[in-house]
């Protein structure tokens, strides 16, 4: 930013001037593209479904105004038990992502302690090679996971990414700290609740997020490990209404695509907002995250 | 310490290295109980599924289980590089995965060179959040969302038809156009928070540099070109490298949302062929042997890409 500040006080040439006006028309062109096909979703979602299916090209308010699309949506049950599984996932599945997560991290960052730098290859070494989806899903099966709610929490209770994220935290807390407490006596415990947590508590919010939006928008795991509909996170739910009964259509026609068509664009708005809302506020935690990653690597 | 550093001075040391391991181990016992469920996590759920890799070499039958099927050696693998697909897997692989290499890794970068230029602090804040947004909406939904604008009578259907005369056909009912479906929309997903680790990079630029620069007469774009772009290139060598070992591991979870059986001529790749074969068709030696081809291509990737690295720029993973 000292950059911005100094820059202007020496002349800026003609060439520049014109590079400054290109710079900022692309990147307001750039913004429309990443904004304008949520609003159009949102018009269609509002227009009614005869009017928007003989409309072509681009929308810029709904075409008609109904919100019989949105009526439909909430009265789909399906949706409403997608919704709480989702959120018992969501709750669920990232407590047991932090308390493992933390309990690797604070072991990997301690100082002289014997054997860490082969449990740190032991675990490193996921990060390249793994048993793939195949020995994957039969491990499920033969734990006797499958078709039950552990098989979406368990399997990727640590995200190694994020343990090292977790790592490199812990690890740049100055020791004097711990060692001034193991002197009154404190233990490994007392010093990781005590001490590290709350000294790395920005950390472990960020890891909450990171953790909280990958359940959130799971959905393929769901897919082979369930086969309960009562199960079923909110994606796979989507995936069935947005995608299958979208190949569906292409094949039965006209009629059913007549409904669809707007209930579609609602459904994606209904499940989309809560997290478009929310992230302008939790975008600096992304962003503080992802720096720290980059970090560390 | 004290007391080791005494022992060490004197002539015969009282206690022996491995008296002394023995000592730290014992003294940091609790540290062990906190790690044992992260290790037994990763035996499970990691290393147990690389042992299950045998039934690539075996004909698994679910019910006799790794222990009782019979070994048929490298059978699955011959059948899988002679099969009629292979030559098909493998050039999607390969053509969907440069492509979006090519024109997405440079993308990021440029976005954030770009975002760098601006002047004005409140237009360079509102551009990232805005073009970060993508990244936040699920890939179920974001693929709905490109389904529906690729369809015949689709938003971009219809821009394509009146622009350049396109017939107006569901875009992804043709096959040709595959690649470019996927590579755009991975650009226009990732672009943005893509930038971030960029940005984060040219923040960490000592403005020095750049005063001395000017002082010598250097414009803006010799900054950038003898300044930031070098003062960059240890994080894009590392992301390169991490996105060269991704170059056969294609993810499933995109392309089995986007594509249909017309199209699987340039839109089945290896991961989603496992999928089926594995999944659905429940062929689970056969399709584990071409999984496991797959993860040692792979690894063989990151390997080489990281030594290259480490030859030419002094730059690795590790």
């Amino acid at each position: 930013m000292a950059k911005v500040k100094s820059s202007n006080k020496i002349k800026r040439s003609r060439g520049e001037e014109i590079f400054n006006v290109c710079n900022i028309i692309f990147l307001t062109l750039l913004m429309i593209v990443c904004l304008y096909p949520f609003w159009y979703v949102i018009c269609a979602s509002f227009s009614r479904s005869t009017l928007l299916i003989s409309h072509t090209g681009a929308l810029f308010k709904p075409v008609g105004f109904s919100v019989a699309a949105y009526k439909n949506v909430f009265e789909n049950r399906s949706i409403w038990i997608g919704y709480g599984n989702t959120i018992f996932y969501v709750v669920v599945g990232t407590v047991v992502n932090i308390i493992m997560t933390v309990l690797g991290a604070y072991f990997l960052s301690r100082k002289n302690v014997p054997g860490q730098t082969i449990i740190l290859m032991f675990i490193m070494f996921t990060m390249y090679f793994s048993g793939g989806m195949i020995p994957g899903f039969l491990n499920i099966q033969s734990l006797g996971l499958y078709d039950s709610r552990l098989a979406l929490i368990l399997p990727g209770a640590i995200s190694t990414f994020n343990l090292i994220i977790m790592r490199t935290a812990m690890a740049s807390i100055d020791a004097s700290m711990e060692e001034s407490a193991r002197l009154d006596g404190a233990n490994h415990f007392t010093i990781l609740f005590k001490i590290m947590l709350p000294l790395t508590k920005a950390t472990v919010a960020v890891l909450v997020l990171y953790y909280g939006v990958a359940h959130w928008n799971s959905w393929f795991n769901a897919m082979i490990y369930l086969e309960d509909k009562m199960k079923e996170p909110l994606q796979l739910v989507l995936r069935q209404i947005l995608i299958i009964n979208d190949m569906a259509d292409m094949a039965v026609g006209e009629d059913t695509e007549m409904i669809s068509e707007t209930i579609k664009h609602a459904t994606i708005i209904v499940s989309t907002v809560p997290i478009l809302a929310l992230y302008p506020f939790l975008q600096k935690y992304f962003v503080k995250g992802m720096m720290v990653g980059a970090v560390k690597g | 310490m004290a007391k080791a550093k005494q022992n060490s001075s004197t002539a015969a040391p009282v206690m022996s290295n491995g008296e002394l391991m023995k000592r730290r181990i014992w003294r940091n016992k609790e540290l062990y109980l906190l790690v044992l469920p992260v290790i037994i996590y990763y035996l499970i759920f990691h290393y147990k599924p690389m042992y299950g890799l045998i039934i690539a070499f075996q004909d698994y039958s679910p019910r006799r289980g790794i222990s009782g099927s019979e070994w048929v050696g490298f059978q699955h693998f011959t059948d899988f590089f002679t099969g009629i697909y292979f030559g098909r897997l493998l050039r999607n692989t390969l053509e969907i995965s440069l492509a979006t290499l090519i024109f997405g890794f440079p993308a990021p970068i440029l976005l954030a060179l770009l975002v760098n230029e601006l002047r004005s602090k409140w237009f360079s804040r509102i551009t990232q959040t805005i073009t970060y947004m993508p990244h936040f909406v699920s890939m179920v939904v974001l693929c709905a969302m490109i389904r529906e604008f690729v369809k015949e009578g689709g938003l971009v259907t219809d821009i394509l038809s009146s622009v350049f005369g396109y017939d107006g056909k569901n875009l992804l009912s043709r096959s040709a156009y595959f690649t470019p479906i996927y590579v755009i929309t991975n650009i226009w997903q990732g672009v943005g928070w893509g930038s971030i680790v960029y940005l984060a990079a040219l923040t960490g630029i000592d403005m020095e540099l750049y005063e001395a620069a000017r002082v010598d007469g250097a414009n803006r774009w010799k900054q950038t070109i003898h300044i930031t772009i070098p003062s960059i290139m240890p994080t894009i060598i590392i992301m390169l490298i991490m996105r060269m070992g991704q170059i056969m591991g294609i993810g499933h979870e995109k392309i089995i949302l986007l594509y249909n059986e017309g199209i699987y001529e340039r839109a089945d790749v290896i991961s989603t062929y496992v999928y089926r074969m594995g999944i659905m068709n429940r062929q689970y030696s056969f399709s584990s042997a071409v999984g496991l081809f797959n993860s040692v291509v792979n690894f063989i990737l990151v390997i080489g890409a990281n030594q290259i690295s480490k030859k030419v720029s002094e730059t690795s993973l590790w």
